[in-house]
């Protein structure tokens, strides 16, 4: 399985080989991730698991390039990130990778609307432009009448919503989800997954690192961490992963 | 790359979120400009309140008086205690120098001024003809004193405006007699409304001949000779002729002490600006200490924002711009000071120029320019620091600061 790993397709979006992170907790050093190897293509749904600590925020980081490994390598879009500076790395994480976190992290004083155009601002794309696509965004989030809400007149739903559509407004290839239903009720839980899982079905690359089972398996790649080793990686069928989508339009 | 625009409603919204602390931030900085301003403002109109007193006597006129002082550095004597009076001769000798214009001898005294049933104690100056033209008195009605010897008396006067209100109230002055202690005189002028002028009240003053004023003080001796010279070069060289004479006629002993208005001038300027810049380092201090306010502002908005700041190197912004927002929310913020404070330094100004209409309070550009100078430059220099580390900190790190909150 490993060796799946180590073994990459030439057009793959991401390439990892050998990478390791350590940090020193105290005196002790963690092996956040120990020798990781991992290559996904473009448009794949994966899930990270595994138990707390395993490393798993911190693959995503690193995927993320929120982070930079100790040592390996990290091609994203076929370009080798991790000899980037942080200024290039700033460019790529802008137009190439959209984040959600557990906690939203949304701009408290920033409208919902506003708080979604934050990425197209930092960008430096003119306001015409940046209505014209901020429009289709808040439309499809089912944000509409809240777009001009506070971040603390929302919903947590509505507030992972507004984060979602900030990760995706620059029309990134990649999205990185840690834990993004962790702070949520499952009702919530599972419009965000929805949405999620539509962005993946209209071409988005999805990891979704979470720690509940139910949403974990809905991927159909899966992978499991402990003590920052990758110990599985599963795929479903493509037609497994078809009968799993029918199952959450069932109930 | 963020647009200016864009840039700066993020930094006035985030400004706006923590009203307290932009409040805080802003009174310092204002406090700060408006010491600048406002000190400068008062010390630079008392400044040019003195120069405007000494202007009133013209460049070319050199002052002699009685008593030997050494004029080198510092002040030159206001009092002469002399050994030796200037008499009228001597006086009248210096008209001898072609260099010489006019001369007008002055004696001052105090002398109880009646008529009728009125009186009053006031100032009283024995001069000639020529002392109202080289002090620039204008007269309101009538004459000014009579082009006589000098050592011929005279019983006319010249009297200022408020003592013609006090003897005469709305009567006409003109052509009447006032007694001047035991003396009479008929007033033949009434000066115009000058105010005061090297600390004498010209207004309450009664000006008569001088040698009717050195009966009257029983005196031999002058006060002050104005000498009026042709041109104002060669004044030292004049100086030196003047000092011959009268070295020559109070034998061969130098008794007197020439002062030129501008020597006076220089020394109080020197003071003065000195003063001014002492009260404008005073202002710049309290601006400094603003400035070291919002590095602690910054410091705390950086430690309190760094989530904010990890979650926007997250969706892609630059180690620079991140700098660049809190160093200009800081520079803002001066700004906004400095102006605030500016403006309330000048109403306070226009305030005290309101009670005090004769002195001209007013700050100078440059230090208003200067302050708002060193405010925006403080904010900027001191926004930079923590802006720096707030731009250098890993995303990571910057964003879990929240998750450990
Ligand atoms: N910034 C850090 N400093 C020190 N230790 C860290 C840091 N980030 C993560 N770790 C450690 O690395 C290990 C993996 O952390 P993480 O990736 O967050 O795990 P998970 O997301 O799977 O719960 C943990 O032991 C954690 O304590
Ligand atoms: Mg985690």
């Amino acid at each position: 399985m490993k060796a799946a790993g180590i073994n990459p397709a030439a057009d793959a979006l991401i390439r990892v080989q050998g990478v390791n992170k350590t940090f020193l907790l105290g005196d002790e050093p963690v092996h956040a991730l120990n020798n990781i190897g991992l290559s996904i293509q473009a448009g794949e749904y994966l899930s990270v698991m595994g138990p707390s600590g395993s490393g798993k925020s911190t693959l995503l980081n690193m995927l993320g390039l929120l982070d930079v490994p100790d040592n390996g390598q990290y091609w994203l879009n076929g370009a080798d990130t991790v000899p980037m500076s942080e200024e290039q790395r700033a460019v790529y994480r802008r137009s190439h990778i959209g984040f959600v976190f557990q906690s939203y992290h949304l701009i408290p004083r920033l409208s919902a609307s506003e708080n979604i155009e934050l990425p197209l601002i930092l960008a430096g794309i003119a306001p015409a432009e940046r209505k014209r696509r901020l429009a289709p965004v808040i439309e499809r989030l089912g944000l509409g009448s809240r777009a001009g809400h506070l971040p603390n007149q929302l919903s947590g739903g509505q507030r992972q919503r507004v984060a979602i559509g900030r990760a995706i407004i620059m029309k990134p290839r990649l999205l990185l989800a840690d834990e993004p239903t962790g702070n949520l009720d499952s009702q919530s839980g599972a419009e965000v997954v929805q949405l999620l899982e539509e962005l993946n079905a209209d071409g988005i690359t999805l990891i979704v690192v979470t720690h509940d089972a139910d949403l974990g398996r809905r991927a159909s790649r899966r992978i499991r961490m402990v003590d920052g080793v990758i110990v599985s990686d599963d795929r479903t069928s493509s037609s497994d992963a078809q009968s799993r989508t029918d199952q959450s339009d069932a109930p | 790359m963020i647009r200016t625009r864009d840039q700066l409603n993020f930094s006035i919204r985030a400004l706006l979120r923590q009203r307290f602390r932009t409040l805080m931030q802003l009174i310092a900085m204002s406090i700060g400009v408006l010491a600048v301003v406002l000190l400068t403002g008062l010390g630079e109109g008392a400044r040019q309140y003195v120069l405007g007193e000494f202007s009133v006597l013209g460049k070319d006129i050199l002052i002699m008086l009685p008593g030997r002082k050494e004029t080198s550095g510092g002040m030159p004597p206001m009092t002469g205690e002399g050994t030796r009076d200037i008499t009228l001769q001597d006086a009248q000798s210096l008209l001898r120098l072609p260099e010489v214009e006019r001369i007008a001898p002055l004696v001052v005294g105090n002398a109880e001024i009646s008529r009728g049933a009125r009186s009053r104690e006031t100032l009283v100056l024995g001069t000639n003809n020529a002392f109202f033209d080289i002090r620039h008195i204008q007269l309101a009605r009538g004459q000014i004193l009579p082009d006589l010897p000098l050592d011929q008396p005279s019983p006319v006067c010249v009297i200022g405006t408020t003592l013609k209100q006090e003897l005469f109230a709305a009567e006409p002055a003109l052509g009447q007699w006032v007694g001047i202690d035991t003396y009479r005189c008929r007033v033949i002028g009434i000066l115009a409304d000058t105010g005061t002028g090297l600390g004498m009240n010209m207004s309450e003053a009664l000006i008569m001949p001088v040698a009717s004023s050195m009966q009257l003080f029983n005196t031999e001796g002058v006060f002050r000779v104005m000498i009026d010279v042709r041109s104002a070069m060669g004044m030292g060289v004049l100086s030196r002729q003047i000092e011959d004479i009268m070295r020559e006629r109070h034998d061969g002993q130098l008794d007197v002490t020439l002062i030129t208005p501008d020597s006076l001038l220089k020394a109080f300027d020197s003071i003065l600006s000195v003063l001014t810049f002492a009260i404008a380092g005073i202002g710049a201090i309290s601006l400094f200490v603003a400035g070291v306010l919002i590095m602690n502002m910054t410091l705390i908005t950086v430690s309190q924002r760094t989530a904010e700041i990890g979650l926007l190197k997250a969706l892609g912004a630059s180690s620079r711009e991140v700098r660049q927002l809190f160093v200009t929310e800081a520079v803002m913020l001066s700004l906004f000071g400095a102006l605030l404070g500016t403006l309330l330094a000048e109403i306070l100004l226009w305030l005290v120029r309101m009670q005090y209409p004769e002195i001209p309070f007013a700050a100078p550009l440059w230090a208003t320019a200067a302050a708002g100078a060193i405010a925006v430059g403080c904010g900027f220099l001191f926004s930079w620091i923590p802006a720096s580390r707030a731009a250098h900190m890993a995303p990571v790190t910057a964003l879990q600061h929240q998750n450990g909150k």
